[in-house]
């Protein structure tokens, strides 16, 4: 007895149609906004790059372009990105890759389903309660240790960075671990090694790529953190490596501009596209070299 | 080394180095046990000495005038109420964008678009997009939406700037839940004749809601808490006025006025508070930091239990 | 109930004579490429209505493949290539024509799988499914069908009480019984078994014998099985296959006791499998 219901058979083919179309138009979604961030990064920084020569952005001092005698040293803003994203990435990396030995090879089951989703909650924080914490907190505990440390700093600010940015290196590391199959510890143990023995020397490189993917996601996410270092590092560019020092980096920069009034076209304008140009091209690359790192994990186990 | 009726006897000394490597190694482990449980316990501790620092500068300033009072020059009549009715109104527009879009793009991905360089390049596409700086979310809007679009410095940019910030969490929340339903029931519906569309709508989406929920208020928290974007389009530290309201009390009885209005919201709020010298505003900073963490951590931990008891629910 | 001496007596009726009924599906030349690996050599066979056709064969062999291709189950999967043709009685419909749709055709055929797989929905939603796919929304014409499925399954006094709580809580063997009604609900011509009874235990397996013995009346059956004494048991006509290719076909009887190729014999004597 076949079916004979040809209009609502017509119908459903119908509606089969229309959803293709919608979805897909969905799935393009996420193209549309990765070129949404190119075409305007490019289009609106374009004249800045047009009008200062590569020699400047390398060679001058300072980063003031805004100024009546303006400097377009892009290094200043560079430098204050670097030193506290290494001041961040001294705490993270080991802190983070010692709780995800622990947590993957040491701590029992329930302990490791509660403690993993609290920590990842470290990272939800609201960044502007970070910067916060920072400045408020932080910096005068640290400047009871040594009293010479500025209101900003790249330390403060740094190390607050560093603690969020521990979930990220933690969850990662800790499921790239727990991947590595139990047979391979098993040889380890199986001689006579010790947990940490067996974690260091058969976990570790057998989860390597994911590790390293943890690192650099982390990497690329101290890079792009905006509010903790423009509310606790300070909005002033400065050419300079040592972080008990103030210093802006490349998004404190774009914040500090924001604030302001910002004419559409104007240098300031311009200026802070050119900012986002280099930091989106850093971000690129760190992401991208993660996703790489990952995809060769997942095919490796 | 004697060899005893075919057996080889191994000399004392040889066990007692046996024995004493083998102390080391349980020796290392506890040490290790030890620092490793102390470290865990000293990180998740920060989370609480943030919630106290919070709680102890700023709880005391949160009450009834707090609430409802504009931003003021004299911080003890200083308020939240823009921040948090601007904070609404975003979070209108960007759910609005971004949960449609996000599912609708999940879907897609998941269940009919081909396996192909195309989807790859897509998938690449997607994993970058959610390592992104969001202040170049802010910068992408300020560019295309309030001024190519010229959807001015209003709710609308700053909504649709955290949307597309939030997109890949609610795509990626959609395609993990598709992905763990088994071949096996996709088939018992195509079987049974249904098309893809029917065999999503009928039984895809109703099983993996827990999922879609947890990347949703994952996504949504995640919004709240966000200002670098905002800053960039320009939303204002000092707003004294409400938008205007999305209802109206004669027809058309909808208004989208409010889309187009400037805007100031609670994390921006706080930025302002926290940049000002002298200490007369760090208990408004602190109760406004306070509410957005109540808020974020409610909303997060909400999450963690969906997901739990999604995972319960339905056993493959 | 149908005892065990009717069991074996099923296919000795027809070993004596020519199969009465008209074919209900013939499928003429039917090859299947999966890229450029065929998997399918031109396979032709009549199965006739209303009687239990066994596909046996070794691993590999393609019976799982020639069974999927009856629903269009490749369909869904990229790379998958027909020739041939497949035709349905009573109306001739070309299964695999240019402008068939898939859907249609599977609205005509059911099909139960190997590991039981129902929704994760209650009992009564799983058997009303497929019905309301096809457009049936009256509770009333719901409620009966539901209730004539279920007992066609012979599961429904064991759920007639519980008909709203999840598919999930059944045994396994129950929930093969269920997604049997489900597959029957809608009155197919003809149910496709494939290997349904590899995941359950024996009592759960007779059990799902004798209720694809009492379906035969109503609905043509071809299952798929790995399990020889199965095929004996159940089936009317049985089809041997090897790499692909149809090697034997005839009265289960028949092709057990007196079969007429060699790789047949050296497969039912268990000289390879």
């Amino acid at each position: 007895m076949a079916p004979s219901r040809p209009f609502s058979h017509r119908l459903n083919q119908a509606v089969e149609g229309l959803m293709v179309w919608v979805l897909r138009f969905g799935g393009w979604i996420s193209v549309l906004v990765s070129l949404g961030i190119v075409v305007t990064l490019v289009t609106e920084s374009w004249p800045f790059f047009a009008q200062v020569s590569f020699h400047r952005l390398i060679s001058d001092n300072m980063w003031t372009p805004l100024f009546a005698d303006p400097q377009y040293g892009i290094g200043a803003l560079l430098a204050g990105t670097l030193v506290t994203t290494g001041v961040a990435l001294l705490v993270a990396i080991p802190l983070g890759t010692v709780l995800a030995i622990y947590l993957s090879e040491f701590a029992p089951t329930r302990f490791r389903e509660v403690v993993k989703p609290l920590l990842e909650l470290l990272s939800a924080v609201p960044t502007v309660v970070y910067g916060y914490f920072a400045l408020l907190t932080l910096t005068p505990l640290l400047q009871k240790i040594y009293p010479d440390l500025p209101q900003f700093s790249m330390l403060s600010a740094g190390l607050i960075m560093g603690i969020m940015i521990v979930p990220y290196v933690t969850s990662l590391g800790e499921d790239s671990m727990r991947s590595v199959p139990m047979l391979l510890r098993e040889g380890a143990f199986a001689l006579g090694d010790g947990k940490l023995g067996v974690a260091l020397r058969v976990v570790f490189p057998g989860a390597f790529s994911g590790l390293a993917a943890a690192y650099v996601l982390a990497i690329s996410r101290a890079v792009g953190e905006t509010m903790i270092v423009a509310i606790a590092a300070g909005l002033q560019p400065r050419m300079t490596i040592n972080p008990l020092e103030s210093a802006a980096t490349v998004t404190a920069f774009i914040v500090q501009v924001s604030l302001g009034d910002l004419p559409h076209g104007s240098i300031g304008y311009q200026s802070i596209f050119a900012a986002g140009a280099v930091l989106f091209l850093m971000t690129l690359g760190f992401n991208l070299a993660g996703h790489v790192l990952r995809r060769r994990f997942h095919r490796a186990s | 080394m004697s060899c005893d009726g075919g057996f080889i006897v191994l000399p004392e000394h040889f066990f007692q180095r046996q024995k004493k490597q083998a102390h080391q190694r349980r020796a290392i482990d506890r040490w290790f046990q030890r620092i490793g449980l102390l470290l865990t316990l000293m990180t998740l501790g920060i989370l609480a000495i943030l919630l106290l620092n919070l709680a102890g500068n700023g709880l005391m300033r949160i009450d009834w005038q707090f609430l409802t009072s504009f931003p003021s020059r004299r911080a003890g009549e200083a308020g939240v109420l823009s921040a948090w009715v601007g904070t609404l109104l975003l979070m209108m527009v960007t759910a609005g964008v971004a949960i449609p879009f996000g599912v609708a793009a999940g879907i897609y991905l998941e269940e009919y678009a081909p396996k192909n360089n195309w989807t790859d390049f897509v998938e690449i596409n997607i994993a970058n997009l959610a390592g992104v700086p969001s202040i170049l979310y802010g910068l992408m809007a300020l560019g295309l939406f309030v001024y190519q679009f010229r959807f001015g410095q209003s709710v609308l940019s700053g909504g649709l700037a955290l949307a597309c910030l939030v997109l890949p969490i609610v795509i990626v929340a959609t395609r993990e839940s598709l992905r763990t339903i088994p071949a096996n029931i996709r088939e018992a519906a195509f079987a049974l004749g249904a098309t893809r569309w029917q065999a999503v709508w009928h039984h895809l989406l109703p099983y993996s809601t827990g999922g879609i929920a947890t990347g949703v208020i994952l996504a949504m928290s995640r919004a709240i808490g966000e200002s670098a974007p905002l800053i960039t389009i320009g939303a204002l530290t000092f707003i004294a006025f409400l938008p205007p309201a999305p209802v109206l009390s004669h027809p058309p009885f909808l208004s989208f006025e409010w889309l187009f209005s400037p805007f100031t919201a609670l994390p921006i709020q706080m930025f302002n508070w926290v940049s000002r010298p002298g200490e007369d505003f760090q208990p408004n900073a602190a109760a406004a930091g306070l509410i957005l963490m109540l808020i974020t951590l409610s909303m997060n931990g909400a999450a963690i239990l969906l997901r739990k008891r999604a995972q319960r629910n339905i056993q493959w | 109930m149908v005892n065990p001496q009717s069991l074996s007596s099923a296919s000795s009726e027809i070993a004596g004579g020519v199969v009465q009924s008209s074919p209900k599906v013939r499928i003429e030349k039917l090859s299947f490429f999966y890229g450029t690996h065929q998997v399918l050599k031109s396979v032709s066979m009549d199965i006739p209505a209303l009687q239990v056709t066994a596909l046996i064969g070794p691993s590999g062999c393609g019976k799982t493949t020639l069974l999927r291709c009856l629903n269009r189950m490749h369909d869904l999967y990229p790379g998958n290539r027909y020739e041939g043709s497949v035709h349905v009685q009573p109306d001739g419909m070309d299964i695999l024509g240019p402008g068939m749709d898939p859907i249609q055709v599977r609205m005509r055929f059911g099909m139960v799988f190997q590991k039981p797989n129902p929704f994760p929905k209650s009992i009564y939603e799983n058997v009303a499914y497929g019905l309301r796919l096809q457009g049936m929304s009256k509770r009333r014409d719901l409620d009966e069908r539901v209730e004539r499925a279920l007992r066609e399954a012979a599961i429904w006094d064991e759920v007639k009480d519980r008909l709203h709580q999840m598919a999930h809580n059944l045994s396994g063997g129950q929930q093969q019984r269920l997604c049997i009604a489900r597959a029957v609900a809608t009155d197919p011509d003809v149910v496709l078994f494939d290997e349904p009874t590899s995941a359950l235990d024996p009592i759960a397996t007779s059990k799902i014998e004798e209720l694809i013995v009492e379906l035969k009346k109503r609905v043509t059956v071809l299952i798929v099985t790995h399990n020889l004494q199965q095929a004996g048991r159940i089936s009317d006509m049985t089809a041997f296959m090897y790499l692909g290719e149809l090697v034997e076909f005839g009265p289960t009887n028949q092709l057990f006791t007196n079969p007429s190729k060699p790789q047949t014999e050296d497969y039912i004597s268990g000289r390879f499998g």
